[in-house]
């Protein structure tokens, strides 16, 4: 690269922050979990791990972190994710695919409401207002 | 770009001295392998810290910290821990043999750590520009080009009343005010990387781990007291660190953050490496310039000071590693954030390299005003294998013992210096019950002695002298007038001598005569050694009632001194025992005893 004048400094540090920001793990309070033991996998997990990066990266949300964990115990209903954010209880979907980790996203992580439709195991169904499925 | 997982290899000379570069090169093979090679992010990074339990790989975002990984681990961490979610536990770090420990806020050695200058390293890839501005980097020169005034840098260092970290404690802003106000053809900035004491390696590791930090904090004290030129003296067997800095400068210059018109800005500035020997008196200011210049290390007469007559008699700013790598942060961040941390006497934080008989060998970096307990026993682990604490050396050579009693001193400049001892560049060296308090006096007084420049005679023939009377007391020919002889030498050094090695040399010596005076006697007086190092003064023997005759001693003797029949006692000839105490340790059955 050319020498930089302070604009291009500038624009080059705002640049690289929003990568360097996603490495760091502090002042991230929500959390992502996939499930990907080896009947996640089969499931489509990776397909849903890649929609949440590249959903979230699209939304620039950076206080979002995506991990992976091994086998959540739900093998009927993978792939599986859990979401852990502020306000809301810990939740865990199930029959997860593209479309569903983009309404996640949408309205889960954004919006503070749950996706019904695909909440299993966590929290209890009977707190869920059309009883889960 | 968005990566699943990042995988953070530790850089550092320790790590990659066992290997940790093969880690970082099979990583990127298996990444590739099975098919996620696009998917991670693979960075060497600077030193984590930690040490003791090296090579060391991170892996976030669920901030996994993998300890002692082998090249041959990379395949099942990219097959368990990336494509699976499933941590590779075997690796994980543990305390205490459950490897439960999985995240880096849960592990001891970090919890009363705070990092200012120490903040990128294991973090970015030091040899990647764009990491390091991506992290702030060089936002401080951009508020000093563009923004603030000379004075208004001057003030914001007054404000933090940042002390330099290279021993002295010298107030930084007051250095760089005599150089600006200075007036001269020719200034110059000189960062003194000569880092010698024994177990010391801050500044290796800030240099390895973030070198833009110092190149940027040089190039703003150039445009503050008005230098274009910089130097970095640095050790020649430092290099991975000169690797690091040159690569940084390369980048600095395309990025026209060093050179002519720095950002437009109409300042030049750039920086040349100066390579040491390795002398340890160069690490002295004086004789740092001196060995720029081309002549012999050797310090010189101070008043004039280097910030009024340096580097080729012209106005020179010179300042440790560490206390450079404070700079940026405190213009970014103001100098009453700065002046928050720490305690009255000393602001901010002291990096240390925690070494000796510690659990969890390392580099710390905690604020001032945190009790020497804390870094021994929260940070540090306690003493390694369950053995008693006996004292710790801080400063290295130039500094003294400090005693369990006076544990509790939160640690500043000041407080260091009451107990006898130094702050000194950061070097703390753990004893335990086995480490003889004279031995290693002797140990240090030898070090200064061998790298004494032989210039002034207080420390040329006082040091001589004083190694003389320690090899006396230590071969058991001791006398207790050798005791006062050697504090009458040791004063007289500190009054007469020319530079700081020569004045503090006698420290180890006088401090440790103060707080362990009992095993001086022991030695001088009743001709032993306590803690059973000093080889003259102990002798080897077999109890007869606990020796069951195994043989194992006198098979492993080297000198076939230890005779006796199957299931016999045995003896040890005193005449052809070397006492090297393998006998000692090889005995099941505690029947060697040090008398």
């Amino acid at each position: 690269m050319a020498k930089m004048t302070l604009e291009e400094l500038r624009k080059l540090r705002d640049q690289k922050k929003s990568d360097i920001q996603k490495r760091d793990i502090e002042g991230k309070d929500t959390q992502i979990i996939i499930g990907m033991g080896t009947c996640g996998i089969a499931a489509g997990a990776k397909g849903v791990l890649d929609t949440f990066l590249s959903e979230l990266d699209a939304r620039q949300l950076a206080n979002v972190s995506v991990t992976q964990t091994g086998c959540m115990g739900l093998c009927y209903v993978e792939p599986t994710v859990e979401v852990i954010s502020p306000n809301m209880p810990p939740v865990i979907y199930g029959k997860v695919d593209a479309a569903v980790a983009k309404k996640i996203v949408d309205e889960h992580v954004i919006g503070n409401k749950m996706v019904s439709d695909h909440v299993f195991d966590r929290p209890s169904a009977d707190i869920i207002q059309d009883g889960g499925k | 770009m968005a990566f699943r997982n990042y995988i953070l290899v530790c850089g550092g000379t320790a790590c990659e001295s066992t290997k940790a570069n093969d880690i970082f090169e099979a990583l990127i093979a298996e990444s590739k392998a099975q098919g996620v090679g696009d998917e991670v992010q693979i960075v060497k990074t600077g030193c984590f810290g930690f040490c003791e339990q090296g090579p060391i790989v991170k892996i976030l975002p669920e901030d996994s910290f993998y300890v002692q990984v082998t090249p041959a681990d990379a395949q099942e961490l990219i097959a368990e821990h990336v494509i699976k979610g499933r941590e590779v536990k075997r690796l994980l770090y543990n305390k205490e043999g459950s490897r439960k420990h999985a995240k880096v806020e849960d592990i001891e050695f970090y919890q009363k750590q705070f990092r200012i200058v120490l903040r990128n390293c294991g973090f970015i890839d030091p040899e990647n520009i764009d990491e390091y501005i991506a992290r702030d980097g060089y936002g401080a020169l951009e508020k000093v080009l563009f923004e603030m005034s000379d004075e208004d840098v001057i003030n914001e260092l007054k404000v933090s009343n940042l002390r330099g970290r290279g021993g002295a404690g010298f107030p930084t802003w007051m250095k760089w005010n005599f150089t600006r106000n200075a007036v001269a053809d020719q200034k110059y900035i000189v960062v003194n990387a000569d880092e010698g004491d024994p177990g010391a390696y801050m500044d290796r590791s800030t240099l390895e781990g973030d070198p833009h930090s110092v190149l940027e904090a040089m190039t703003i004290a150039g445009k503050t007291v008005g230098a274009d030129q910089g130097y970095i003296y640095i050790r020649a067997e430092y290099p991975l660190a000169i690797h690091r800095l040159e690569v940084a400068m390369k980048q600095a210059r395309e990025y026209g953050l060093l050179g002519k018109n720095i950002l437009d800005s109409g300042f030049d500035f750039d920086i040349e490496i100066r390579l040491g020997a390795g002398a340890f008196v160069c690490g002295e200011e004086t004789a740092l310039l001196e060995s720029i210049a081309g002549h012999r290390g050797m310090p010189i007469p101070r008043p004039p000071f280097p910030a009024v007559k340096g580097l080729w008699g012209k106005p020179t700013v010179i300042n440790n590693v560490e206390t450079w790598a404070n700079i940026p942060v405190i213009l970014l961040k103001g100098g009453a954030w700065f002046d928050q941390i720490g305690t009255a006497d000393s602001r901010g934080t002291k990096v240390f390299a925690l070494t000796g008989k510690i659990r969890n060998s390392g580099l710390v970096e905690v604020p001032m005003g945190t009790t020497l307990r804390e870094i021994i026993y929260d940070i540090g682990g306690g003493i390694a294998n369950g053995k008693k604490f006996k004292a710790v050396q801080t400063g290295g050579p130039s500094g003294g013992v400090i005693t369990e009693e006076h544990l509790d001193t939160p640690i500043d400049f000041g407080s260091l210096t009451k107990l006898g001892s130094m702050m000194g560049s950061g070097g703390m060296i753990v004893m335990d019950e086995d480490d003889c308090i004279v031995d290693v006096a002797k140990f240090y007084l030898n070090f200064t002695v061998d790298e004494s420049c032989g210039k002034c005679a207080p420390c040329r023939i006082g040091g001589r002298s004083l190694a003389n009377l320690l090899e006396k007391i230590t071969s058991g020919k001791g006398e207790l007038a050798d005791l006062d002889q050697m504090v009458e030498i040791g004063e007289a050094m500190k009054k007469a001598s020319l530079c700081a090695l020569g004045q503090t040399a006698p420290n180890p010596i006088l401090s440790s005569l103060h707080f362990f005076r009992d095993e001086y006697l022991a030695h001088v007086v009743d001709h032993t050694c306590p803690a059973g190092s000093c080889k003259n003064l102990i002798s080897y023997f077999i109890i007869p009632d606990k020796c069951i005759g195994c043989t194992a001693c006198a098979r492993k003797c080297p000198t076939s001194a230890i005779s006796g029949e199957r299931r016999e006692v045995h003896l040890i000839d005193q005449e052809a025992c070397i006492k090297c105490g393998i006998c000692y340790e090889t005995c099941k059955f505690g029947a060697i005893e040090i008398r």
